[in-house]
């Protein structure tokens, strides 16, 4: 100790001379000792130690070109700027070219450091290069430039207006990466702009499974508070509505049942997932989200990932044990399954202890009550004195609240009263009297035999307690009461405020009912009273007196005394702490403090009528085939600017439009809501990693949460495989609600290899519930031909009534479009569907050159040609218009041609692997030779009939 | 949202300071210091303490309390969970997490700190993410650096920071490609005297090492994915493929990381592994008591159970104890009165048992409780949960990856309890017999 204050002593006479030698090192040559000088800095702010008049000495290393040393100054810099304003704004004009450099990180840590230098006197530069930025190509320094947005706000709010215009750009921001730093900027300065979220709303839902996990908090707590201004409630059936002007509407709105808004569900569907995140915040966040927003029954399934929560880190269970304090006073059903959850065991800290056992108390009811008990008991002997004292509360609020258990809990505390420890005894004490005024009359023996501990409790709270139950029931004790009384006057002055305060009660009750044997004493009581040193004491003795003892000029209160003193009294009522915690939004800091936090938001209340839906609504731009085969697949909300594209060969053929980028960008925003179907490529691997982000399983439904996309080739035999498909996808139903008793089917093939078994088809089925009850056990029975290869998906235990689930199966149907024929069952009944696919299902496009084309159909003649001169219609003259046509009717590829009048596809069929090889020549006029090659010439003559039709028709 | 943070050890030293917004005194942590002294254990101070100005917000990990300092509403447990966060990269980067080890590398801290919240909101928090922009140091590198002067800082933005593939560093290349999981289960129960389940439940995680080059996609599949109740996955597992088919479809992280953590539901019945047999009596009026304890397996597939411990807390009375275990060690602590006895590996042929007598404090009253007794065990190959792994297959690269899976059963909180009766009512037998001392 004396050793290190010493060398304290020591190194502050030296700080100066040291920082001397430091500036000495910044400002020689050799870049190995700046650095160390830096690091040296560094460890002095770390520990908190002022190192600003290094200032001038640092920021001329802003320039250099050692990126270790350049952050380290940044560090330095971003810490004193404030301090040292005008040498700060040395190095904006580094920042400032910096911000144009071609690299996108050196672009984003300029716009992080210039934003974060607190001077005022650069506001118009920052703004500035926040604007720029918000432009930006690269996803990543539009993230950069959200969050210097709120960091140049609190360094000048004037700005707001300009910032706000910055944050409706990027609210339309479709990158995922962006999105979670937008909605915070957008909280922080504009969170009552609610209007800029209503075109966002939709696409926000959707890409919430793909943002990182702080983005996904952020952008839930706001969906939350936004959801409550757009949508009605959905607790109340009927909600009645008064228009006062005009009745008709209120008719209207009166008779029409609670219907969700689709959008309502969209959130509510979308954030389900999220309860699976590690990240314990994202769980709460969705949980307090289904309990604002979700339909009371529908709350519940939040239980299991809040308990789930328990096993984390003692923090977390602090807060989650609140939430759910919360949480079980008003919806007890939610958690009484996982009661022994909150069994406290001997290692948990204090605060949890009492956290838990408020649970249990809150949780307690005649049928779960006895075992409650018998863990109070255990919870009773801790060691943990403060936490026995917690649990005899909670015994008495049990007792209070369950009238089956009053005597028992009653006869326990009177047990616990012969407790060797004291803290038990007093908090027993004081428990039994609240107990005892509910129901009084019974329990005479009680107050005797507390009357007998008197003398060794010391506790002053329960002596208190005692003396007070002694003067309330003194007339079911006449004989000892006067007795206490007598030792109390003994040990009158020795005692604490309260209980002088309560002997003086008991003197002036029992001065009352039985004035022959204490009026002595009360006398005596009352003088020493008035001499006490306490004016409470001395106040309450002179009204005592005053009251009690008749005199000429006491008044008509005097009569009266008795009916004031020994009024029948209410029960204190034993209340849950948490009881008025519910006004806070649960899982925020105001909830977890019980106190209105700085910047806390009022959740707003349900709106009486839904505002209008269709703000939210958002136009969407008929795909463009030419778009982007390079990028790969893009769900509507994925756009491509979220990968890093560098150009393959296979893309570059399939389109004219392709952007070759330099640096990983790509601006598509112009592209807004391109809505493509999914397609995998198989890519040489190339030096570096190219990010193709697509979507596992495609919807057609947009509504439906994307799958975390992510880049996979795939290789599935030595040919590439390429599957890909153009304009939306062709639906079939499978079973229509009317003859499947509210269940409906809608099926479609997605065109990608089956997950199962390469030979298979894969095959999307839609089921939806129409119908007004949720359905049970939805699988898949009986199959024919019995040779039929299916793989089914998993049983889906229950569909509830409006809600729609999209299950993937695979079929095998050995390369024949014989119908595939199932039972679809529920837990009441089957309903025989069957799938028959198209013959251009049956494939699947592969991708290879033109020389290997014409040398594959060269292998494929005579019998395996089928060939036609067919009519085109003339809408269909374009290569482009060829294409959609084709591929709209096969799953085939594109095959790169280099003469003009050819257009070629190949694929392969997908149970044999047979080779299909089409190939179309335009003649002069628009007539044109379609040729198809494959040894399954069936399969040719019927492929060759579809082409046909699809490429007649406009 | 969160302004600063300061690292407090056990002394109350506060040992370092990083500010992401403008400074905030330190003056701050007495309000923490105040709270520090009103709780007994250093467990007991509350996580969220209100200031008339900021709000702090603290977890305690390794003996060192991280504080983070909040001016505005922001949900607890995101700063919460941002913290046990930060606590993991530095223990993934230096090891442990110890004063010692931040103080060494506080240069390496603070660029952290710097890269993982930007404006007080995180910006980089995946282990793969940091350790492309910041190198772990190693002793090599630290020597290298000293003599080239070149840094631990990387020069380029991780790519995947861009991509939707956040959790994984981009260009891995390895010689062996190898994947390896671990399926841990935990047994929490209590079990009272005649053997009888009172609470049992099994937690489970799948812990993986995948070392894999380029960009795999894996997925795997359980022979019984029924079994896991809940489960709460790392980011880069696919939800709705797990919804849907119950396949875990990912594109794993490089390295270390816990894939699953699962439950098994309390209603499924829980296989106990061991059993426990005890006799511990105290007898009025006498200074011995006797104690026998006998171990033996129960329900483990034949598999061995190893490294069982015993400990046992037993009542302030007594003195000592002389005991006689047919196998292992004990140890008997007079101070705390814990009792453990390292017993190791059951033979079934040959059960463990500890027998002999415990003296007590003369003239003192018979105890009035009987201990609890904690057991640890570990069970190798087997996952008592009956979880199985099916399959995993790997698509997106063409190598063939080495593939191994372990199974392992280990005693969480697994407690023997001393009563036998179960509870009818408020009678509370125990304590009437210190009714005479009132009366």
């Amino acid at each position: 100790m004396l050793c290190t204050s010493m060398t304290q002593q020591v190194e502050q006479m030296s700080s100066v001379l040291r920082n001397e030698d430091l500036k000495e090192m910044l400002e020689s040559n050799k870049e190995s000792l700046k650095l160390e000088a830096m690091k040296r800095i560094v460890g002095l702010i770390a520990k908190g130690k002022s190192a600003s008049e290094l200032f001038p000495a640092v920021v001329k290393n802003v320039a250099s070109k050692n990126i270790e040393l350049k952050k380290l100054v940044y560090v330095y810099l971003v810490r004193y700027a404030e301090k040292q304003q005008d040498l700060a704004l040395l190095s904006i004009s580094t920042f400032q070219r910096a911000l144009k450099d071609p690299n996108q990180f050196i672009r984003a840590s300029a716009l992080r450091v210039l934003s974060s230098i607190r001077v005022p006197i650069i506001v118009p530069i920052m703004m500035l290069a926040i604007k720029e930025a918000a432009a930006d190509l690269s996803p990543y320094v539009r993230k950069t430039s959200a969050h210097a947005i709120q960091k140049l706000y609190s360094l000048d709010p004037d700005q707001k207006e300009q910032l706000i215009e910055v944050i409706e750009k990027l609210l339309k921001d479709k990158s995922t990466l962006v999105a979670g730093s937008v909605v915070m900027a957008f909280e922080e300065v504009c969170p009552d702009r609610i209007d800029l979220i209503h075109k966002n709303y939709r696409k926000l839902c959707n890409l919430l499974v793909d943002v990182e996990e702080w983005g996904q908090v952020v952008i839930i707590s706001m969906l939350t508070r936004y959801a409550r201004t757009q949508f009605t409630s959905p607790w109340t059936e009927n909600k009645a509505f008064y228009d006062s002007d005009s009745e008709e509407k209120k008719d209207q709105t009166e008779a029409k049942p609670y219907i969700m808004d689709p959008d309502h569900r969209l959130l509510l569907r979308n954030t389900k997932p999220l309860l699976q995140s590690r990240n314990t915040a994202v769980v709460m966040a969705v949980a307090q989200l289904y309990w604002h927003l979700a339909p009371k029954h529908e709350v519940s399934i939040v239980t299991k990932s809040l308990v789930r929560l328990l096993r984390s880190h003692r923090e977390v269970q602090y807060i989650v044990l609140q939430n759910i304090a919360t949480m079980s006073i008003q919806r007890k059903g939610m958690f009484e399954p996982f009661i022994k959850s909150f069994y406290v065991r001997s290692t948990d800290a204090t605060h949890i202890k009492t956290l838990k056992l408020e649970i249990l108390t809150n949780l307690a009811n005649e049928a779960n009550i006895s075992t409650i008990l018998r863990e109070f008991q255990t919870y009773v002997k801790s060691q943990d004195k403060a936490f026995a004292a917690a649990t005899i509360q909670a015994i008495g609020r049990c007792a209070t609240n369950i009238s089956e258990v009053t005597d028992t809990c009653l006869n326990g505390l009177v047990l616990l009263l012969s407790n060797r420890d004291e803290t038990v005894v007093a908090e027993s004490i004081v428990v039994i009297k609240k107990l005892l005024q509910t129901q009084p009359t019974q329990h005479g023996d009680i107050i005797k035999h507390m009357a007998k501990l008197f003398d060794n409790v010391t506790v002053p709270m329960a002596r208190a307690s005692i003396l007070w139950l002694m003067g309330e029931y003194c007339e079911k004790v006449p004989k000892i009461a006067p007795d206490v009384l007598r030792k109390m006057a003994k040990t009158f002055t020795a005692e604490e405020d309260i209980v002088k305060l309560q002997t003086v009660n008991l003197a002036a009750k029992l001065y009352l009912t039985n004035s022959k044997q204490t009026k002595l004493l009360t006398q005596y009581i009352l003088n020493l009273g008035k001499y006490d040193q306490n004016y409470d004491i001395r106040d309450r003795t002179r009204f005592i007196r005053q009251l009690i003892v008749p005199n000429e000029k006491s008044g008509a209160l005097s009569k009266y005394a008795r009916r004031i003193l020994l009024a029948p009294k209410p029960a204190p009522g034993l209340e849950s702490a948490f009881k008025d915690r519910d006004r806070y939004q649960l899982g925020t800091l105001s909830h977890s403090l019980n106190l209105k936090a700085t910047g806390y938001q009022e959740l707003p209340d349900w709106p009486a009528v839904a505002p209008d839906q269709s703000v939210r609504n958002v136009e969407i731009v008929e795909p463009c085939p030419c778009v982007c085969t390079e990028s790969g697949s893009e769900s509507e909300e994925e756009s491509s600017e979220d990968s890093e594209k560098t150009s393959s060969d296979s893309g570059k053929s399939s389109s004219g439009s392709e952007k070759s980028s330099s640096e990983s960008e790509s601006d598509q925003k112009k592209k807004k809501k391109t809505k493509k179907a999914p397609q995998k490529k198989s890519k040489p691997a190339g030096d570096r990693y190219t990010e193709i982000p697509h979507c596992l399983f495609p919807q057609n439904d947009s509504k439906k949460p994307t799958f975390r996309t992510s880049g996979i080739s795939l290789f599935y035999m030595s040919f590439q495989v390429t599957t890909s498909s153009f304009g939306p996808l062709k639906t079939y139903e499978l079973l229509h609600h009317m003859t499947g008793k509210g269940l409906s089917a809608k099926y479609h093939f997605p065109r990608q290899p089956c997950l199962y078994q390469p030979s298979m088809v894969a095959v999307q089925v839609i089921l939806t519930n129409s119908s007004d009850h949720a359905l049970e056990e939805i699988h898949i029975g009986d199959q024919s031909p019995a040779s039929l290869n299916i793989h089914c998906f998993n049983t889906i235990e229950r569909l509830e009534p409006g809600a729609s689930v999209t299950v993937s199966m695979g079929i095998d149907f050995s390369d024949s479009t014989q119908a595939a024929n199932f039972q679809l069952c529920t837990k009441e009944d089957q309903f025989s569907v069957s799938i028959q696919p198209a013959v251009g299902e049956l494939l699947m496009a592969s991708t290879m050159t033109e020389q290997d084309f014409c040398k594959e159909q060269g292998k494929l003649q005579g019998m395996n040609e089928a060939s036609a001169t067919i009519t085109m219609a003339t809408a269909n003259a374009s290569r482009q218009a060829i294409n959609k046509q084709v591929l709209s009717v096969a799953n085939v590829g594109e095959v790169p041609s280099s003469q003009n009048n050819f257009s070629r596809f190949a694929g392969q069929t997908v149970s044999s692997r047979a080779l299909v090889l089409v190939s179309l020549e335009l003649s002069e006029s628009s007539g044109a030779l379609l040729t198809i090659n494959t040894e399954k010439s069936v399969m040719a003559s019927m492929l060759l009939q579809d082409l046909k039709q699809a490429l007649a028709q406009a | 949202m969160i302004h600063s943070l300061f690292l407090i050890n056990a002394s109350g030293d506060i040992f370092l300071e990083k500010h992401w917004k403008s400074v905030v005194s330190r003056s701050v942590c007495d309000y923490f210091f105040e709270a520090q002294e009103r709780a007994t254990e250093p467990e007991n101070v509350p996580p969220v303490i209100p200031t008339p100005h900021h709000y702090l917000i603290s977890v305690l990990r390794h003996h060192i309390y991280f504080v983070a300092v909040i001016q505005s509403e922001v949900p607890p447990l995101f700063v919460i969970e941002f913290l046990h966060r930060v606590v993991d990269t530095f223990q993934d980067y230096f090891g442990v997490c110890t004063e010692a080890a931040i103080k060494d590398n506080v240069v390496v801290v603070y660029e952290l700190l710097e890269e993982m919240l930007d404006n007080g909101f995180p910006l980089a928090t995946e282990s793969n993410i940091l350790k492309e922009l910041i190198k772990p140091p190693t002793i090599l590198r630290t020597m290298v650096n000293t003599i080239t002067g070149s840094t631990n800082v990387g020069e380029q933005l991780p790519t995947g920071q861009l991509s939707v593939v956040p959790w994984r560093r981009t260009g891995v290349k390895y010689t062996n490609n190898e994947a390896y999981f671990d399926v841990v289960e935990e047994i929490d129960a209590i079990i009272d005297k005649s053997g009888s389940t009172i609470t049992a439940e099994i937690q489970g995680v799948i812990d993986a090492c995948v070392k894999l080059t380029g960009m795999p996609d894996l997925t795997l599949s359980f022979m019984n994915p029924r079994l896991l109740d809940d489960v709460s996955f790392h980011p880069c597992v696919r939800f709705k493929r797990w919804e849907a088919e119950r396949i875990l479809s990912f594109i794993p992280p490089d390295g270390n990381f816990r894939l699953l953590s699962y439950h098994v539901s309390s209603q499924n019945l829980v296989a106990i592994p061991v059993y426990v047999k005890h006799n511990i009596t105290f007898r009025e009026g006498s200074s011995q008591g006797r104690f026998d304890l006998t171990l033996g397996p129960k329900q483990t597939m034949g598999k061995a159970v190893e490294s069982v411990l015993v400990s046992s807390q037993l009542p302030r009375g007594v003195l000592n104890a002389n005991l006689n275990p047919s196998q292992g060690t004990y140890t008997f602590d007079p101070v705390t009165k814990l009792l453990t006895w390292d017993v190791g590996k059951i033979n079934p042929q040959k059960l463990p048992s500890l027998k002999g007598t415990m003296s007590l404090q003369a003239g003192a009253s018979k105890p009035d409780e009987n201990p609890t007794i904690n057991i640890q065990f570990k069970i190798q190959q087997m996952a008592i949960s009956g979880l199985k792994v099916n399959r995993l297959d790997m698509y997106g690269e063409k190598y063939k990856p080495f593939k191994g899976i372990k199974y392992m059963t280990k005693a969480g909180k697994f407690q023997i309890c001393p009563y036998n009766t179960p509870f009818t009512g408020f009678s509370l037998t125990v304590l009437t017999n210190q009714i005479h001392v009132f009366r």
